[in-house]
């Protein structure tokens, strides 16, 4: 625990009478999840009194959270359907270990009623609300029925399941007018969900949402309901007891999103004033009273821009961005849901819980952000250190150095929270952050991450749901360099390189080595970035290089060495951290600055000026060839050689990270050959139909 | 000064008309004239075409590779002494002729140098250019200096006939003398056919230019004629061709400038000559740092690939690792690094590709990288995952029992400091060649998960129980017998059983250690490798 809320919460709970004596001596944590670590790390090994089993598939067994329990029981193979999904050997292992209460996490099986249902059956303990609360909850049909009962607000729409084809949901489309939101009614966390514009849309959109909502919730029905354009997604966290209290704990402003994904969370909201608070959180409890709900839940709301909210649905479980409400409130929501699983009353009233500080969350994800705000990647983390040396600053991650980041899991690699104490300064703590944080070997989003944060849009909390797809129309494309930003990237990479030239001319007990070169202070670099060329003139004495870019003088100096994966660079006085990536012999230097990695190309002036001679190499035509833009599973292959196709019709569909992308022709020809076959793994970069 | 300079003209114009011509020029005057007519080359024209191709000329390749203001050319004012076919005509008079030579500076450190310059006579070698390339080999030799040959020539200038034959094997024979003493190094830069491929692959490294580089005995129209086949002068002999199929070459670069570049950056790693001890650089990656990453990247499952770069790239300093022959005979590994700053050869099976065993190509391969450590004082660092050796017709026929005696041979004379870590599998004479306690190795580690067995549980329980009834249980007995590091630990074949995370640490101190090895062979004339 290092952010402050939190941190003062778990002196709390070692203080605390009811879990000392309590009888839940063996918490068998299930799935792959940062939060599971986040429970093992704070409070087992601080109460001492839990034996912690974490249930792990075999493909990624020797993980973080095998490492951190006392036992570890491996529940089947890599793909999730015979792992952490497959009930049979969960429930074995529960026997097998003897674990008296289990901690879903979130994702999987946290809310699957049969699971709670079976765990019941055989008496053991879930930390998490009762059945018949998930199984309310988890119906969005049968949810939307209860909170318009409990006189919650809920969006205009049909309120039954719907199958494609049948008149009276045509019917229906029509009626809500278009815009209209298919949703998987199963379903959470933006998968099986899709806007349809059109009839051929919301053809499509039936097809793909009871596809994947069938992959990932093995139920396909599907609901339809209008859909509020340009929304803010903000949640209410309640708290509710056994008997009969509830609490809610504010708000987390969830807008910023990726095809209705949560990228950044913030808590509290810039938005809500104090009466639309109150009004949401009584709303949210009354909801969770009015299905006995105990345990944590979030019910989450759509704002429109005059603050009218609706029903969205409720999470019967843990939230991914839990951990801002426990840093503006300082309750440790893990341990609430332990006392009240054990049947403890709140230890909190209403008007004991407070908003101190401001706390904001970045999902770190291994996705490369330049394609549709990000696709998921893999790879074996080949660097990997968390920024966790600095104050304010909280990392949940269920990875380390040498994790393989696989296609079976979400491609999630970090929470990364900062908490400060007004929303300026977790800004600044959440930039530096992102700036500390290494991660190599996987390409990760945190240049997308980095770019919202500081946005102007952002910082004045103007924002919604379409906040990524509005302010990057063109997709995200990296840092916009100024000419300050310029003339300092350019500097650091100049004294990068002229710090490995010095280096590649000390041998250590050499004695045949000219001392000519190694004499020399001032050198003329000619440096490549962005197509641009700059003539530089460099400078070194001391460890400070002063750097002569564009006519302007830049020191950069500081603490760092050519081994170190951050570099902490004073440049003309100002604190900068800088990454570098790579290195070549030939000059080519990758630099990640605010967040983006930039190419930079160093020679001296005589190669540069030798370079113009070297020949152009073509890359690969692209247009008629179909590579795989991820690493994913094909489910289906739509054309065969020989068939003639259109500009984006689609040519084969590859299932990655739980997500189904449609691959579309990119010009009008035939198909020459297909390289994939349905069930295919496929790799970043594989071929997979060639064009005529 | 001048009255010796007068005196020589004097001399000359006794014996030839044609000075008299130009003898109202003062000496220093004809001395600037050649001098700016060797800096030229062919000619500004032909400088052009050159470029056009996307080629240097020979100086600013020159300049390129060496430290500024550092080269000292030699042989200047050389000419050709061909005098048929009208090549004694003044036009065909090139100061330098078609080669430029000398010695410099790379990062400081001593080499010498030869770069063929394709403007004149399509750089091809006369006698003249010969012997200004065995001039500077002889001199490499004595005082121990690397010999680097930026090669870009036609082939042979046929107008001298057997003269540039002679000349050929008098660079031959050089590179064969100088084979051990110092590092020869070749950067194919434009055409090399015929007899002149054979310098180039007496060398010890043969790198090349991306799509202006070719390397052939007999071009396109030969190959056509005597066997009818249609290939293309780069599908014979380009880059992709050398470094992915023949073997003949070690490296591709993009181009000249890249090539030029990296090649510095290589020659950091090498020691000048063989008297010489591996350098050692300034190393900022700290020698004890922990590679966590290692204890969780070799699978479970035996039969699952991992990268071997990845434990490469794990252990040595700032992850700077320049691999040899990276395209061909994928299932070794092998190339250079440092270790705490000192140069080291690291050979690794390749579990990713064929399963990291081992076939003819990467006997040889690995082979060859061992023997040039050895000749060159450079630490050999062994990762082992060897499921033996390629089973099939294809590898007997080849002469797999040749070749792969070729890598155990390398291994066993090799006298340098040798550390081997088995990382997985180390199964049947493989696990003997590569590197082994057995052939001298110095220190040997195991990971938990090496398995040191004569082969893999199936086939071993399909002979030591043949007709027992169950192989199943058969076989989880042979694997917990020899499927873990203890047999051989326990016989002290491996010295210790390390944490993965450790590794580095642990060779980082061993070659300090080691740094001080003196082992000596039997004297011999020579050892009879089998070729």
């Amino acid at each position: 625990p290092s952010v402050g809320g939190a941190q003062v919460n778990v002196l709390e709970v070692r203080g605390e009478r009811g879990l000392r004596n309590t009888a839940i001596v063996h918490v068998s944590v299930v799935f792959r999840t940062p939060t599971h670590l986040w429970v093992l790390q704070v409070s087992y090994p601080e109460w001492g009194l839990f034996h912690t089993c974490a249930c792990v598939c075999v493909c990624v067994f020797p993980q973080v959270h095998v490492k951190m329990a006392d036992e570890a029981v491996c529940v089947g193979p890599a793909p999730t359907s015979k792992s952490y999904l497959n009930m049979d050997a969960i429930m074995d292992a529960i026997r097998q270990t003897g674990a008296q209460a289990v901690h879903p996490g979130y994702g999987f099986l946290s809310e699957n009623k049969e699971f709670a249902r079976r765990l019941a059956a055989e008496g053991v303990t879930f930390i998490g609300p009762d059945t018949h609360a998930i199984q309310a909850m988890g119906d969005k049909i049968e949810s939307k029925l209860i909170a318009k009962a409990a006189r919650v607000n809920t969006i205009p729409g049909f309120d039954g399941v719907v199958k494609w084809r049948r008149a009276d949901e045509c019917r229906c489309v029509c009626l809500l007018g278009y815009p209209v939101m298919i949703k998987a009614s199963a379903g959470g966390g933006g998968k099986g969900m899709r806007i349809a514009w059109s009839d051929d849309e919301t053809r499509e959109g039936f097809r793909f949402s009871s596809q994947e909502a069938a992959s990932s919730f093995g139920d396909d029905r599907l609901l339809i309901e209008k859909y509020i354009d340009n929304p803010r997604h903000i949640e209410i966290q309640v708290l509710a007891d056994k008997h009969g209290n509830a609490l809610w704990l504010n708000e987390r402003e969830c807008s910023i999103q990726r095809r209705n994904q949560k990228v950044v969370e913030e808590a509290p909201s810039t938005f809500l004033d104090p009466a639309t608070r109150r009004a949401m959180g009584e709303q949210a409890v009354s909801l969770a009273k009015a299905v006995q709900y105990s345990s944590a839940g979030t019910v989450e709301f759509l704002v429109d821009s005059k603050k009218n909210f609706y029903f969205l649905e409720m999470n019967t479980r843990l939230q991914v961005e839990h951990p801002i409400t426990e840093c503006i409130t300082g309750l440790d929501l893990v341990q609430q849901m332990i006392r009240i699983a054990k049947g403890y009353k709140l230890q909190h009233k209403q008007e004991d819980i407070p908003i101190n500080g401001w706390a904001i969350e970045s999902r770190v994800y291994a996705e490369d952000p330049y394609k549709s705000f990000g696709l998921p990647s893999i790879g074996r983390l080949s660097q990997y250190e968390e920024p966790v040396r600095l104050s304010g600053v909280r990392v949940d991650s269920g990875i380390q150095e040498g994790s393989d980041i696989s296609i079976y899991y979400d491609p999630m690699i970090s929470k990364l929270v900062a908490y400060g104490a007004s929303r300026a300064d977790a800004l600044k703590k959440m930039e530096a952050a992102l700036d500390n944080y290494v991660i190599r070997g996987v390409t990760h989003n945190i240049p997308l991450l980095r770019e919202i944060i500081v946005h102007p849009r952002f910082v004045a909390g103007d924002i919604s749901t379409n906040f990524l797809p509005e302010v990057y129309p063109d997709g995200f494309k990296g840092h916009p360099l100024s000419a300050g930003d310029r003339r300092e990237l350019l500097a650091a990479a100049a004294a990068l390189h002229i710090a490995a030239q010095l280096r590649s001319q000390r041998f250590l007990g050499e004695q045949r080595v000219s001392a000519a070169a190694q004499e020399r202070r001032h050198w003329e670099l000619c440096l490549e970035l962005e197509k641009s060329v700059h003539m530089l003139a460099v400078s070194h004495s001391r460890g400070t290089y002063t750097v002569e870019v564009d006519g302007e003088k830049v020191e950069v100096s500081g603490e760092w060495n050519l081994a170190s994966a951050l570099l902490p660079l004073s440049i003309n006085g100002s604190h900068k951290v800088l990454q570098c990536l790579t290195r070549s012999p030939a000059g080519d230097i990758s630099l990640q600055y605010l967040g983006t990695t930039f190419k930079v190309r160093v020679l001296s002036v005589l190669a540069a000026s030798l370079s113009k001679h070297m020949p152009e190499k073509l890359p690969e035509d692209t247009s008629s060839i179909l590579r795989s833009p991820m690493p994913g599973t094909v489910v289906g292959v739509a054309v065969k050689p020989g068939d003639t196709v259109a500009v984006g019709q689609e040519i084969c569909v590859i299932e990655a990270m739980k997500m189904q992308n449609s691959m579309t022709a990119a010009k009008t020809a035939k198909v020459k050959s297909v390289h994939c076959k349905t069930g295919e793994t496929v790799g970043e970069g594989d071929l997979l139909v060639e064009l005529e | 000064l001048s009255t010796v300079a007068t005196a020589v003209i004097g001399s000359r114009l006794l014996h030839n008309s044609r000075w008299y011509s130009i003898s109202h020029l003062s000496v220093q005057d004809r001395i600037e004239e050649k001098r700016r007519a060797a800096l030229v080359g062919g000619g500004q024209k032909r400088i052009d075409a050159q470029h056009k191709r996307g080629k240097l000329t020979a100086r600013e390749r020159i300049d390129l590779l060496m430290d500024p203001e550092s080269f000292v050319e030699y042989d200047m004012f050389v000419e050709h002494r061909c005098a048929d076919f009208g090549m004694e005509a003044d036009h065909n008079k090139y100061p330098g002729d078609s080669v430029v030579t000398g010695q410099g500076r790379i990062n400081g450190r001593l080499a010498y140098v030869f770069s063929q310059d394709f403007t004149v006579f399509g750089g091809s070698l006369s006698g003249a250019h010969a012997q200004k390339i065995c001039k500077i080999m002889d001199q490499a030799m004595m005082v121990g200096a690397p010999v680097i040959g930026l090669n870009d020539s036609g082939g042979a200038r046929i107008q001298e006939g057997v003269e540039s034959l002679a000349g050929y094997a008098d660079i031959f024979l050089r590179n064969v003398m100088a084979s051990g003493v110092v590092p020869q190094i070749s950067l194919i830069m434009g055409p090399c056919a015929g007899g002149a491929v054979y310098s180039p692959a007496l060398t010890d490294f043969t790198f090349m230019v991306k799509d202006t580089s070719y390397l052939f005995i007999t071009g396109p129209d030969v190959v056509k004629s005597v066997t009818n086949e249609d290939v293309t002068q780069e599908e014979l002999g380009g880059a992709r061709t050398h470094t992915a199929v023949s073997g003949v070459a070690h490296r591709a670069f993009e181009n000249d400038v890249d090539a030029l570049l990296n090649l510095r950056n290589f020659f950091n790693f090498l020691p000048l000559s063989n008297k010489d001890p591996a350098p050692v650089t300034e190393c900022h990656d700290p020698s004890d740092r922990l590679v966590p990453g290692l204890d969780t990247l070799v699978p479970f499952e035996s039969t699952k690939a991992y990268d071997m770069l990845d434990i490469i790239h794990g252990i040595v300093d700032e992850r700077d690792f320049f691999e040899i022959m990276p395209n061909y005979a994928k299932n070794i590994v092998v190339g250079f690094a440092r270790m705490n700053g000192r140069t080291v050869g690291i050979v690794g099976n390749q579990p990713k590709v064929a399963s990291g065993c081992l076939d003819i190509n990467s006997s040889v391969k690995g082979a060859r990288f061992v023997r040039f450590c050895d000749a060159f004082n450079i630490p050999i660092i062994t990762f082992v995952d060897v499921p033996g050796f390629l089973p099939g017709t294809a590898q007997e026929y080849g002469g797999i029992i040749r070749h792969g005696a070729k890598l155990l041979f390398a291994f066993a004379e090799a006298t340098v400091p040798k550390i081997t870590v088995i990382t997985r599998k180390a199964y049947g004479g493989a696990y003997d060649v590569m590197s082994s306690k057995h052939l001298r190795g110095d220190v040997n580690y195991a990971w938990p998960s090496a398995e040191v067995a004569v082969m893999g549980a199936k086939g071993a329980v399909q002979i030591i129980f043949r007709g027992k009834e169950n192989q199943a249980e058969a076989e989880a007995e042979y694997v917990e017998t020899f499927a873990n590091p203890f047999p051989a630990a326990v016989r002290g074949f491996v010295d210790d059983i390390i944490q993965p995370s450790t590794t580095r640490k642990r060779i980082c101190r061993d070659l300090e250690v080691l740094a001080s090895k003196k082992q000596t062979n039997p004297w011999k004339k020579h050892a009879n490798i089998p070729l």
